[in-house]
């Protein structure tokens, strides 16, 4: 496994920093927050990001996707992070597109990935059902009665759950809270009478929602694949999630620390520029080392992934480590290097303070992928 | 069957015939080999392995034939170390004369002191030491003193450098003196040869906290250096130390993985069971496990750094201030975690109430404080990549 892009990885990232400079910069973000945009995305914008290709990428090409891999979705993602830009390709292109092509059946991935790929639909994972990530402890239900299953219960923080067309639930067919086995995934139509969405608004400003199940009732075709044996998929899909929400956070890492740099270089105080100042010189230093970290840490991960390494668990809690790690580091010492000006609303670099802690939840904080990785690697 | 192939054929078959057999047991430190005058064999077969490997120039395989090394190019070279790793042989020659010097002798060297110094540092005749530092001048080196007086025909050498490695059993030392003293401080330096044996030079081993050590102090005391031992031009010598420099750093970031630098090779992780105890195979106190998991995970996204840097090509040249930065504070946080997983007895001195391993692991633990200044300090490599990488004001 070789440490670099191969050359479309980098023609693919290249096209989405172009992508992001043009048409995304930071006031995109700024703009959609300011008009109270429910979605938190632009639809012309997504319309645009199908016509590259971008929500087909890990769609094998039979359904229409260019099937690029891991690698090819996490490059793009972290352009985007480096501007801030929303839109569905995380929930749906990453977590919608893996867990319908790993669990589901030929009839439902012929029914749901051409969608997904033209942009007709996009889709949401629910999973988590309390304060923390905690992809088994899973307490909502599904029972068949007469040919129809019944879901109960309730999940959390479902990442653009107040737009999907259609939500992907897991649900606890058998076995207890806290276990892998006893798991299946139904998919579910955003309409569906039982299923009481609510958005929630939360500080970076996107698109998230809680979920009701009251006898949610779905015919037979709603179970992906089947009963009971979803857990091990679900984890392998919240993988590729870490990975390419990891490449997303390195992008935003980079960026806030690329603005803060500049202004080092600009900002005068006791008539000399305060990146003169040792003791701000020495804290950038580290952390451009801990950004070098990162990128080895995302790159490893990716190529893990798409070359379906026995390490992938290992890799991919490594890099979603390092990366809220390397992020919460930089967002934090970008406002203090700002002073004042950084604690504005007016100022971009907040928005990556705001971003950073929500992002750091998203499938396991550092906490949570630092006992992962000891249990994995026998410590 | 490729040139290559042809070539991993003959070093097989002539490895086969000449590497002896004890040669191919693991190392054991008293029977380390550094060549030199004064050379010691306690292994006979040491002396012989280092006669063959330095008759084919394969001590210095890359360096030109002419000059008695290897000659052979950079694929071959690896065919080399893989054939050599294959066999599990003893390193022939450990020298600072090839790991350091030759390849300044080779960029800024003339004609007369290729042929006189290079087949001598290939073969392990002339054992070859290093004097940069001064008492007055660490960080700051190019504020060195030890001056050098033209005298016509030789430079008459005086003052004092410190923390030179087996000055007391080197031959001869490369040394940065001051020959410019009215230039500024980078302009008045140059690079001169010195045989140890010269009347004036004498040397003093110094002490480390961790106990015995290689390092020394080394004097010149109006030592005369004939002015064909000056490499490059006269005042010019930074531009040399700071390649020699390069070369030093990139050996000690290797500090950052397990194994790697000065240390006593011992696993974090089985230390740990070891002296805290197990509990359903893990670390039995879970906050030693916290604090050794962090650094296991920063260890490993290090070395996919250092993996990286090689698939790209080495092309991030301020790289090696990092890994030197981040490798050597990594060794030390490892031999603190080691030391306090340990307990009691991660605090042995000597024998009494303690074991050869025990007592080697606090030794390294001291050791791996150096690990940190020598070579240029962690505080002097940030400053290296806040200026050169992110370009920041000076």
């Amino acid at each position: 496994m070789k440490l670099i892009l191969s050359e479309e990885q980098q023609f693919l990232k290249d096209t989405a920093q172009s992508f992001a400079r043009d048409k995304t910069p930071t006031n995109h973000f700024r703009k959609l927050r300011d008009d109270g945009n429910a979605k938190c995305w632009d639809d012309s914008i997504w319309q645009e990001m199908v016509q590259l290709g971008w929500s087909g990428i890990l769609v094998p090409e039979e359904f229409g996707g260019s099937d690029f891999g891991i690698a090819g979705i996490s490059v793009i993602m972290q352009e985007l992070g480096k501007t801030l830009t929303p839109s569905p390709l995380l929930a749906t292109s990453v977590l919608g597109v893996s867990t319908i092509k790993l669990l589901g059946s030929d009839e439902q991935k012929k029914n749901y990935l051409p969608k997904i790929v033209s942009g007709e639909a996009t889709t949401a994972l629910a999973v988590d059902e309390g304060n923390h990530h905690s992809p088994f402890d899973i307490e909502a239900t599904a029972t068949l009665e007469d040919d129809k299953w019944i879901l109960n219960g309730q999940k959390v923080f479902i990442i653009d759950g107040a737009s999907a067309d259609f939500i992907l639930i897991v649900a606890r067919t058998s076995g207890k809270k806290g276990e892998s086995n006893g798991l299946s995934v139904f998919i579910a139509d955003k309409n569906s009478t039982g299923l009481e969405v609510s958005q929630i608004s939360t500080a970076d400003c996107r698109n998230y929602a809680n979920l009701v199940m009251s006898n949610l009732t779905l015919n037979a075709e709603a179970l992906l694949g089947e009963v009971d044996i979803a857990g091990e998929i679900i984890e392998q899909v919240l993988d590729l999630g870490r990975i390419a929400m990891a490449s997303e956070m390195l992008g935003n890492t980079e960026e806030a620390f690329e603005i803060t740099v500049s202004y080092l270089k600009e900002r005068k105080q006791f008539g000399v520029l305060i990146g003169s100042f040792q003791a701000l010189q020495h804290r950038a230093a580290k952390m451009f080392c801990e950004i070098e970290l990162t990128k080895s840490a995302v790159l490893a991960a990716m190529h893990a992934a798409d070359e379906n390494s026995n390490e992938l668990e290992r890799l991919s809690s490594l890099a979603k480590f390092q990366a809220g790690e390397t992020l919460h580091l930089v967002s934090n010492e970008a406002i203090q290097m700002h002073g004042g000006i950084g604690v504005t609303d007016e100022y971009d670099i907040g928005f990556y303070l705001k971003r950073a802690r929500v992002a750091e939840q998203i499938f396991g904080t550092s906490e949570y992928h630092q006992a992962r990785y000891a249990d994995i690697s026998g410590f | 069957m490729s040139d290559l192939e042809v070539f991993r054929q003959e070093v097989s078959e002539w490895l086969e015939e000449n590497c002896p057999p004890s040669m191919r047991t693991p190392l054991v430190p008293e029977e380390e080999v550094w060549g030199g005058r004064n050379a010691q064999y306690v292994n006979p077969e040491s002396k012989l392995w280092l006669e063959r490997m330095g008759e084919k120039g394969w001590t210095a395989p890359s360096l030109p034939t002419e000059y008695g090394g290897g000659g052979l190019d950079r694929d071959q070279t690896k065919v080399l170390h893989q054939e050599l790793y294959k066999i599990k042989a003893r390193p022939a020659l450990n020298s600072f004369g090839i790991w350091m010097l030759a390849p300044c002798i080779i960029e800024f060297g003339n004609e007369e002191q290729k042929r006189e110094h290079l087949p001598k540092i290939i073969k392990g005749e002339i054992r070859w030491c290093q004097g940069y530092s001064e008492p007055g001048s660490g960080s700051d080196l190019a504020s060195l003193s030890t001056k050098a007086e033209d005298m016509g025909d030789h430079y008459l050498v005086n003052g004092q450098k410190v923390w030179t490695s087996y000055a007391d059993k080197a031959d001869w030392i490369f040394a940065l003196v001051r020959t410019g003293p009215q230039e500024p401080k980078h302009s008045g330096i140059s690079f001169l040869l010195i045989d140890m044996a010269s009347e004036g030079v004498s040397t003093k081993p110094i002490t480390l906290i961790s106990g015995k050590s290689p390092f020394c102090e080394t004097f010149f005391d109006d030592v005369k250096a004939p002015k064909e031992n000056l490499v490059g031009v006269e005042n010019s010598g930074w531009t040399i130390a700071k390649k020699l420099l390069q070369h030093e750093r990139n050996f000690i970031s290797n500090f950052g993985l397990a194994g790697g630098g000065t240390g006593s090779g011992a696993d974090v992780v089985s230390i740990a069971k070891k002296y805290l105890g197990e509990d359903n195979g893990k670390i039995a106190h879970p906050s030693h496990r916290d604090n050794i998991t962090l650094h296991k995970m920063k260890e490993h996204a290090f070395g996919l750094t250092l993996q990286r840097s090689g698939d790209e090509g080495g092309k991030a040249s301020a790289a090696s201030s990092m890994f030197k930065y981040y490798g050597t504070e990594h060794n030390k946080d490892r031999y603190e975690l080691m030391i306090s997983s340990m307990g009691n007895k991660g605090l042995g001195w000597s024998e009494q109430g303690f074991s050869d391993d025990e007592q080697a692991i606090t030794k390294a633990w001291l050791r791996t404080k150096a690990n940190s200044i020598e070579g240029g300090t962690s505080e002097v490599q940030l400053n290296v990549i806040s200026r050169r990488v992110l370009d920041l004001p000076s």
